[in-house]
């Protein structure tokens, strides 16, 4: 385990930049964390932080200047890897008929900085999606080849925060190049690094650091345990799966139907959700292409076969993308498609809460067994 | 020479289609009209009866259509296709000629290897009968592998009877019961007039021995095989073809989930003890 000062933060970034990364990472814009270009510490949410709770999202001051003292925001590092938006191929009319075009993917290596451990783990759901089979995503492929990835175990946990149920973190368990513990004392702030990949510890070899000594890793395993106590959400997933098998023609749905606005917010925000949709567009030239882009099982033309959507109320489409994340995603990729990142329970307008419909199910369940 | 299969080419760019040119256009029904279609660049993998590709139309999008037969020099693709969106509207304007996108073989085939030695029902509901089309073909070509055969077919109008040509040319045959009903129908049509499930209610099958297939409306497949499972046919033989919304047919836009599975991947072939249950479930 090594030491990097605050004050060389910045070294580190410097040092990724010559290996030829682009910097990704947190940045304070519009009101909010987001993820996007980083030059350097300057850029990044110094003293911030973010409260959050169901429905609710606001930006605060510390009353310290933690780089990463804050949980994660409406953006996922999803869209660097699966974006929003991209051409599938480009068309052209020839005499006797068309020729059709792949795109090249960008080529930017990208290094992300400050990965949380849920994210990580959303990360590696999303390999599992797109890379496993039997059709590989060549874009995502490629995209994922190129990354470098800095992870940040947290040393404070949100509002909306489960990912201790989940057992994703709040500590980063591989799947990083370099893992951060950011420690503030009173009159101390550094970082303990730990390298994940030969990539990684090629880094941290150019930047010479000094070891962490054994008071500096406690600190740093102090942090992440204090993270760890601070859950604002639990989820019970103990017999859940089975569970959710049982309940799926239950009244519950109803229920939250009626409050969900079927808005998709949830679906977008989530680190794992994968759905995507495709458009094609003609230009005034005669030339078409193809665009794929984020969808979500909560929109009305998602389920649309000749005839008319499957899943016409919303009842159907909450109970589509709840038992998907937490019970189909089971057979389908073979772990769990939520890392208890909050995110859907922060940014849902009516504060629709993963955590309290599945323990609100565990107690229908019970009821009906009872009866 | 290593030469890379068309699974591994596939793999390479799934999401691009394969250039295709019409060779024949021939109108079924008045929405209703078939493609043949043959490979201008390399040809994709032999589709096998119930498997379905991807075809695209310049500019407009791209849908999943069943295989419903093969050319005659058999690398060429047939595929019968209904007028019910955008894309199959500017498909039914293609003429011979015309190119085409397709993507594939994508799916399960259905299981005809599985049911040689059994009694065979099938139970096609409209354009239905074109997925179970080759399949009805295969086993008529390997009659002697088979127990007794019947086809079940059923229209919402005698005008709506697909493929009736081939349908007479099947039930000529003294090997295969062919019977056909349709839903409503004029005082000039003589013939059967009531669901297709009624259809199956017949002794001409050991039921414990029994393979079906059924293909058509999601109702239907499933009033289908609760007549078939009331008859003691089990479930584990009884197989249905799913239809959901598919955009990517290669497992990761999410459209076609249903249950544990996607049935671009998973189906569209299903037993019915795989999905009974899910058939009961209301939008699912």
């Amino acid at each position: 385990m090594k030491r990097l000062g605050r004050a060389e933060f910045d070294r580190l970034l410097n040092a990724l930049t010559e290996v030829g990364y682009e910097l990704i990472g947190p940045v304070m814009r519009d009101g909010a964390i987001l993820y996007d270009s980083i030059a350097g510490v300057r850029d990044l949410p110094v003293g911030w932080t973010d409260a959050q709770e169901a429905g609710q999202y606001r930006i605060q001051r510390r009353d310290d200047q933690a780089l990463f003292g804050y949980v994660v925001g409406p953006h996922s590092w999803k869209r660097f890897l699966f974006p929003p938006n991209q051409t599938v191929f480009s068309a052209r009319r020839t005499d006797d008929g068309f020729v059709l075009e792949t795109p090249p993917v960008d080529g930017v290596r990208r290094a992300l900085i400050g990965v949380r451990a849920c994210e990580l783990e959303a990360i590696r759901i999303q390999d599992r999606v797109f890379l496993e089979g039997p059709y590989l995503d060549t874009a995502y492929q490629q995209r994922r080849a190129m990354l470098f990835v800095v992870a940040v175990n947290c040393g404070q946990a949100g509002g909306t925060c489960f990912c201790a149920s989940m057992k994703t973190g709040p500590k980063a368990h591989g799947g990083y190049d370099l893992a951060l513990t950011e420690v503030l004392d009173a009159d101390e702030h550094y970082f303990t690094v730990d390298a994940g990949s030969p990539a990684g510890k090629e880094v941290l070899d150019r930047l010479d650091l000094p070891e962490a000594s054994g008071a500096e890793c406690d600190a740093a395993a102090a942090a992440v345990a204090r993270a760890e106590s601070q859950m604002g959400r639990s989820l019970d997933t103990d017999g859940l799966k089975p569970l959710l098998d049982r309940v799926l023609d239950g009244r519950h749905w109803e229920a939250v139907g009626q409050r969900c606005l079927s808005c998709a917010n949830c679906t977008l925000v989530c680190p794992t959700c994968f759905c995507s949709t495709v458009e094609d567009i003609t230009e005034l030239d005669g030339g078409a292409r193809r665009e794929r882009r984020w969808d979500s099982c909560f929109d009305g033309e998602f389920s649309y076969v000749a005839g008319g959507s499957i899943r016409q109320s919303t009842a159907s489409r909450y109970r589509q993308w709840l038992t998907h994340k937490l019970s189909s995603w089971h057979d389908q990729f073979g772990s769990s498609g939520c890392v208890g990142c909050g995110r859907c329970i922060t940014w849902c307008p009516v504060g629709i809460d993963i955590t309290q419909e599945a323990a609100a199910l565990r107690v229908a369940d019970a009821a009906e067994h009872d009866g | 020479m290593h030469t890379p299969t068309v699974e591994a080419a596939a793999a390479l760019e799934p999401l691009l289609p394969q250039r295709y040119r019409v060779t024949r256009r021939c109108q079924e029904l008045a929405d209703t009209f078939s493609l043949e279609l043959a490979p201008v660049d390399s040809p994709l993998a032999c589709c096998g009866p119930g498997q379905f590709n991807m075809l695209y139309v310049y500019g407009v999008g791209e849908v999943p259509i069943s295989l419903s037969g093969h050319s005659q020099d058999g690398v060429g693709l047939i595929h019968t296709v209904r007028v019910v969106g955008p894309v199959t509207q500017a498909m039914s304007g293609l003429e011979a000629g015309d190119m085409v996108g397709v993507r594939g073989p994508f799916g399960a085939p259905w299981p005809l290897a599985e049911a040689e030695g059994r009694d065979l029902v099938f139970a096609a509901g409209g354009l239905g009968l074109a997925p179970l089309r080759l399949a009805i073909e295969h086993v008529l070509d390997n009659r002697g592998r088979f127990g007794s055969v019947c086809v079940a077919f059923g229209a919402r109008s005698p005008e709506l009877i697909l493929f009736r040509n081939i349908l007479e040319r099947w039930r000529a045959r003294f090997d295969v019961s062919v019977d056909v009903t349709v839903d409503c129908a004029g005082a000039d049509w003589a013939g059967k007039v009531g669901v297709v499930t009624r259809l199956l209610e017949r002794d001409d099958y050991e039921p414990v021995e029994t393979c079906a297939l059924i293909c058509g409306p999601e109702v239907m497949m499933r009033y289908s095989a609760k007549t078939l499972l009331d008859r003691g046919v089990p479930a584990a033989q009884i197989f249905l073809s799913m239809e959901r919304s598919m955009k990517c047919a290669v497992g990761y836009c999410g459209h076609c989930q249903f249950g544990p599975g996607f049935v671009c991947k998973d189906g569209p072939v299903y037993s019915h003890a795989d999905i009974g249950r899910l058939l009961e479930l209301s939008e699912f």
